[in-house]
């Protein structure tokens, strides 16, 4: 390991220094043929905030959350990541700094370190074993580096895909319905995990989520989609109240 | 004498004409069979043979009428032929922008390096007689690699969409996202081409060692012969199996490293 690296993980809790990116989306549209997935929406996502986004099935939400780290091209609108338009920041770097966590875990065949170490290997950085651990540790998964990735259970290969996406170190972190793949025990073991970290690490944070009251422990904030457009953000109880 | 060329050529083509009646017989009692077990191919047998008949017949009259020609007319013959293969390999491409140049691009490369190769080791005679047909048979097999490694590579990628989709998410290049597709549809492609050079001679002995062979070839050479045409086949069907590959991994994505070749969007939100 170079030692001259600065770390990728710190597992110790964050500094104060820390902060998450702010986004924010001007008019933001996503149109596949007649369907507009995304219809104008314009919102702002404060540094270290939780948004969660609620709505119905086929509402946009997926589809907004897949826009923020331009994993799907916007057709209209812009997004601005700490003010600057994201179409000027290079993909991989964009995708590194904003972190997702998809509703299934998609593990590459292989141990669970080479899946944590995936993400830093494609800038040339090699994670130490510690740092590796640290980050298994964190997750409430000591020990489990050598570890098979086909011989874990949900849970467990979700909290792999949540390490690893955090040995990106990103400055915000996408959730797409992360749990909701999960039974009720592990999901609330979780989010409860995810709660922690993204505080600890002050991460901006947005969650798709059909989960009312996950919603509600999780965000303080909530914007409600329908049919690709912004019907509501406000508090969270009040959105979810007036779905 | 002229007569009695003209009249051992016309004396060949009746027996020919026999010998496929014969097949054509053979053909129609399977495809009768089948109907007997309700599986009706018969029209398109019949189209299949018809086709197939008059193709041949009408490959072998240009071939008599040119068997004189130059290395340009073969050339254009040869090149003529990868289009029409482009063609039918494209098909498996659907969905991906500019599917038939790409195509045209990979058997090109592949059968076009092959033949260039075994012209200039003197494996293939630059007559036209014998670069026609063998160059065929190149450019056929560098179809059905480009076909299959298309094939293969668009729906191993539109599969795994979601691992894909990880790997950019986690800011992998696109060519280190598809790669274990890449690897798949490679292999896939020169597969069969390994089966047949490791069952050479002891499950079936090709067409062209038992052309020389009554021919009046040494068996032993005629065996060496048919091992180079299928190596260089393989080594045709390597080259446009990962050419096609690699030209299709660069259309599978966009600019901005987003994939692009998947099933109609879905709309879940």
């Amino acid at each position: 390991m170079d030692s001259r690296r600065k770390p990728l993980f710190d597992a110790a809790p964050v500094t104060p220094a820390r902060r998450g990116l702010k986004f924010e989306t001007r008019d933001l549209c996503r149109a596949v043929g007649a369907k507009r997935l995304v219809d104008d929406v314009s919102v702002e996502i404060a540094p270290g905030e939780v948004l969660a986004v609620v709505g119905p099935s086929g509402a946009g939400k997926s589809s907004f959350l897949r826009l923020l780290n331009r994993l799907d091209e916007p057709t209209g609108g812009s997004v601005l990541v700490d003010g600057a338009d994201y179409r000027a920041i290079a993909p991989r770097d964009l995708r590194r700094r904003v972190g997702m966590v998809m509703q299934t875990a998609y593990l590459f065949p292989g141990s669970v370190a080479a899946n944590i170490a995936f993400g830093p290997r494609q800038r040339g950085d090699v994670l130490a074993a510690e740092e590796i651990e640290a980050l298994l540790a964190r997750v409430g998964l000591p020990g489990f580096a050598a570890r098979d990735v086909a011989a874990l259970s949900g849970g467990e290969a979700q909290r792999v895909s949540l390490a690893r996406t955090l040995a990106n170190a990103p400055e915000a972190l996408l959730l797409d319905e992360p749990t909701s793949a999960l039974d009720e025990t592990a999901a609330r073991a979780i989010e409860e995990l995810i709660l922690g970290i993204i505080r600890e690490r002050a991460m901006t944070c947005v969650i798709v989520t059909h989960n009312k009251p996950q919603a509600a422990r999780i965000a303080a904030r909530a914007m409600l989609m329908e049919s690709g457009k912004l019907v509501a953000v406000g508090p969270t109880r009040e959105v979810l109240h007036a779905e | 004498m002229p007569s009695d060329l003209s009249n051992a050529v016309s004396g060949e083509i009746a027996l020919g004409l026999a010998q496929a009646a014969g097949a054509i017989i053979l053909c129609a009692a399977v495809v009768a069979l089948c109907a007997w077990f309700s599986v009706h191919v018969e029209r398109e047998a019949a189209i299949s043979i018809a086709r197939g008949l008059v193709q041949m017949v009408l490959v072998g009259m240009v071939l008599a009428a040119l068997l004189h020609g130059s290395l340009l007319i073969g050339a254009l013959i040869l090149v003529a032929m990868m289009v029409a293969a482009a063609f039918t390999a494209a098909r498996r491409l659907e969905g991906l922008r500019g599917a038939l140049p790409l195509c045209f691009c990979a058997i090109a490369a592949g059968s076009g390096v092959v033949i260039a190769a075994m012209i200039a080791t003197g494996t293939l005679k630059s007559d036209i007689a014998v670069l026609v047909p063998v160059g065929s048979m190149v450019i056929g097999n560098a179809m059905n690699a480009c076909a299959q490694a298309a094939e293969r590579f668009r729906a191993d990628v539109i599969a795994r969409i979601g691992e894909v989709e990880t790997g950019l998410a986690l800011g992998a290049d696109p060519a280190v996202a598809v790669a274990p597709q890449v690897k798949s549809a490679v292999y896939a492609s020169l597969l069969p081409r390994l089966d047949t050079l490791k069952s050479l001679g002891l499950v079936w002995i090709p067409g062209v060692m038992a052309g020389m062979m009554v021919s009046g070839a040494s068996p032993i050479y005629a065996g060496i012969y048919q091992f180079v045409i299928i190596a260089m086949i393989l080594a045709a069907s390597g080259i446009t199996g990962l050419v096609v590959v690699l030209l299709a991994r660069t259309r599978a994505f966009s600019p901005a490293a987003q994939l692009i070749l998947r099933r109609p969007e879905a709309t879940k939100s």
